[in-house]
């Protein structure tokens, strides 16, 4: 049990409200894009007529709501009924359609497994699950968290999966999974999403893992918007003269093994995977494992959620608790190349090389 | 698909395909075989529209095993549709075979999902139907279930949505034989009102004895002739092991073990009830 559940300390506190628990993860004052996923599939299916949309009760909440409006006579209302709405997409492409089916990340993976692996995957079905809500991006307890859906994605034969970063990333994915022939899972930001990527010359391509930033003391390798942390984690950490590398992995399965590789024996450095997703069956195991077959010693660290059910709270508050604030992701780094902001001046290189750790 | 054969000799021999194939392995869900040949025979030798030299043809009516364990009986149905070979039959269950113990879209042709997960068929239909619809393509889609698949909470989810979206294309075979994994479906999970049930749900409803082949054959007519924008359902009564007394009196008739001689027996049984009506 969190002590800070108590009465004493809920008083104390400032109250962060409600809107914090269901805002996007847009700091304030942050560059973002409005429902890039509803906009980068209106434009698409403007020149594709197989794309239907389908959601379950939730096209407001996934920014299908867009689409609804842009083209009615092929979207899909299945009512609050995720099997139906699985199954249903299933039968769209049986049929020769592209459905893109929206629901909540939990709903979608949790509640209708059976039918996304039977229905849709084994038959290898052009199904695009668009899932909003993945992670810690809600502060509505577990009931709304999908913590593992990465996992139970991933377990799944064929599943391509795909985490974006921004509003960049989702408008440039759209079309390449669309035009990918099979399933996908996208963890799908919405609402005001932040704008990041431009600044890094990045193009989104399927299946690749790309480098935006160098640097020789730390490789942070990441997915989603915990890439859009490390980089503001890799200027912070600049102040102390600690030189890190972010490598983002917005494809999860099938994973850039080739790049992978090549950038963690480029260099000894540490290699932290950041992820927002349980520690269990995400990004960092998958990373890990890629490693130990191919027989690349490094050291390791992970940043991912606890194996816990989280707390209900404001997702600052529970960001910062659950280590994946951008203060929190630094502390942490620093406390495992053995450094702390006032002392890792001048450089520390080589002081946490893999022999080290 | 044209009348040639009376349908009587079309329900006899996918009875008769289902125990050979059932022999093949020594086991099998012959009972539902025997009890569902007659629906069968209607779908396949009377109401559907298709190409047996091509499974895949667009305007063909689409046929959904949703209850996979089924696919004895569809196997069956299928070579006396002429989509599948009669000699394939012998490879039932075997190794490498295209005909799979439970059935699946990938494996065999004409068959049009992968079914075995309960509950899953008619949620597909709703989305294959609305796709039809929005293809302008007038196929019907037909999706087959057990009883038992009454239990899973999907079936119902599609059942309101495909009167949400009022999917006239839409028509959906219940076989209630009353005999699931665990004994009597009724006594695993009280089913009934069945009729209205459905009703409520907004679906044009017919029940009738899924055994007699005429009530059966008007009332697919019936669910194919019907202006209202609504699905359908016909609910067919059937009897396990229909068509060999000794199976039809069998207790435990969700899985059938057969002893070899019975095999024959079950065979010549057939052939002599099928000669006497001849």
């Amino acid at each position: 049990m969190n002590t800070s559940h108590t009465i004493a300390n809920v008083a104390k506190k400032p109250r962060l409200k409600t809107s914090a628990m269901i805002a996007s993860i847009a700091s304030e004052g942050q560059r973002v894009k409005a429902a890039p996923f509803g906009k980068a599939l209106v434009d698409l299916a403007e020149s594709r007529s197989e794309i239907v949309g389908l959601t379950a009760d939730l096209a407001k909440y996934t920014d299908l709501h867009l689409f609804a409006h842009a083209y009615p006579e092929r979207f899909f209302q299945m009512g609050m009924a995720e099997q139906l709405l699985m199954a249903a997409a299933g039968g769209f492409a049986k049929e020769g359609f592209v459905p893109f089916a929206t629901t909540y990340a939990v709903f979608g993976t949790r509640r209708a497994f059976d039918f996304v692996h039977q229905v849709i995957a084994e038959e290898n079905l052009n199904v695009k699950l668009c899932c909003a809500l993945p992670g810690l991006t809600t502060g509505y307890g577990p009931s709304h968290q999908a913590t593992e859906d990465l996992a139970l994605m991933r377990g799944i034969p064929g599943m391509t999966i795909v985490d974006p970063c921004d509003a960049l990333d989702i408008e440039q994915a759209v079309p390449q999974i669309a035009a990918h022939q099979g399933p996908v899972y996208m963890r799908l930001p919405r609402g005001q999403v932040p704008l990041v990527l431009d600044e890094y010359d990045y193009k989104f391509e399927l299946g690749k893992a790309k480098l935006l930033r160098d640097g020789r003391d730390v490789l942070v390798v990441s997915s989603g918007f915990m890439t859009m942390r490390s980089l503001e984690m890799a200027d912070e950490l600049r102040a102390d003269n600690v030189d890190v590398a972010v490598l983002h992995v917005p494809t999860i399965k099938p994973l850039d093994d080739a790049t992978l590789l090549a950038e963690v024996k480029r260099l000894d450095r540490l290699v932290v995977v950041a992820e927002n997703h349980s520690v269990i069956g995400g990004l960092g195991e998958a990373v890990a494992s890629l490693l130990m077959r191919n027989g690349v010693a490094r050291a390791f660290r992970q940043i991912a959620l606890p194996d816990a059910f989280l707390d209900a709270g404001a997702l600052p508050t529970l960001h910062e608790r659950y280590g994946i604030s951008t203060s929190a992701m630094a502390a942490r780094v620093r406390g495992w190349i053995g450094c702390s902001p006032k002392t890792c001046t001048p450089p520390v290189r080589g002081r946490f090389s893999s022999a080290g750790l | 698909m044209s009348d040639q054969l009376p349908l009587s000799e079309r329900a006899y021999r996918i009875r008769r395909y289902a125990l050979r194939m059932g022999e093949v392995q020594g086991q099998g869900y012959v009972g539902q075989a025997l009890g569902y040949a007659d629906v069968l025979a209607i779908a396949y030798g009377h109401a559907m529209t298709y190409r047996p030299d091509d499974p895949q043809w667009e305007a063909r009516d689409r046929f959904l095993l949703s209850h996979g364990h089924y696919a004895i009986a569809f196997y069956a149905a299928l070579i006396e549709a002429g989509i599948l070979p009669e000699e394939e039959l012998e490879t039932y269950g075997s190794d490498d075979s295209r005909l799979p113990m439970s059935g699946m879209a990938t494996y065999t042709p004409g068959m049009e999902m992968s079914g075995g997960s309960l509950g899953q068929g008619l949620p597909i239909a709703v989305g294959m139907a609305l796709a039809l619809r929005l293809k302008r393509n007038p196929a019907f889609v037909y999706n087959s279930m057990s009883d038992g698949e009454l239990d899973e909470g999907s079936t119902w989810e599609a059942a309101m949505a495909a009167s949400h979206h009022g999917l006239s294309n839409l028509i959906c075979l219940v076989d209630i034989n009353n005999q699931q994994a665990d004994g009597p479906s009724s006594k695993v999970m009280a089913f009934e009102p069945l009729v209205d049930k459905w009703a409520a749900f907004g679906w044009h409803v017919q029940r009738v004895d899924g055994n007699d082949l005429p009530s059966v054959k008007a009332a697919f007519d019936t669910a194919r002739a019907l202006p209202e924008a609504r699905p359908r359902v016909i609910l067919c009564d059937t009897l396990m092991g229909k068509g060999v007394p000794f199976l039809e009196q069998r207790e435990k008739n969700h899985f059938i073990r057969v002893d070899p001689p019975e095999w024959q027996q079950a065979i010549d049984h057939l052939d002599q009830a099928q000669g006497a009506a001849a």
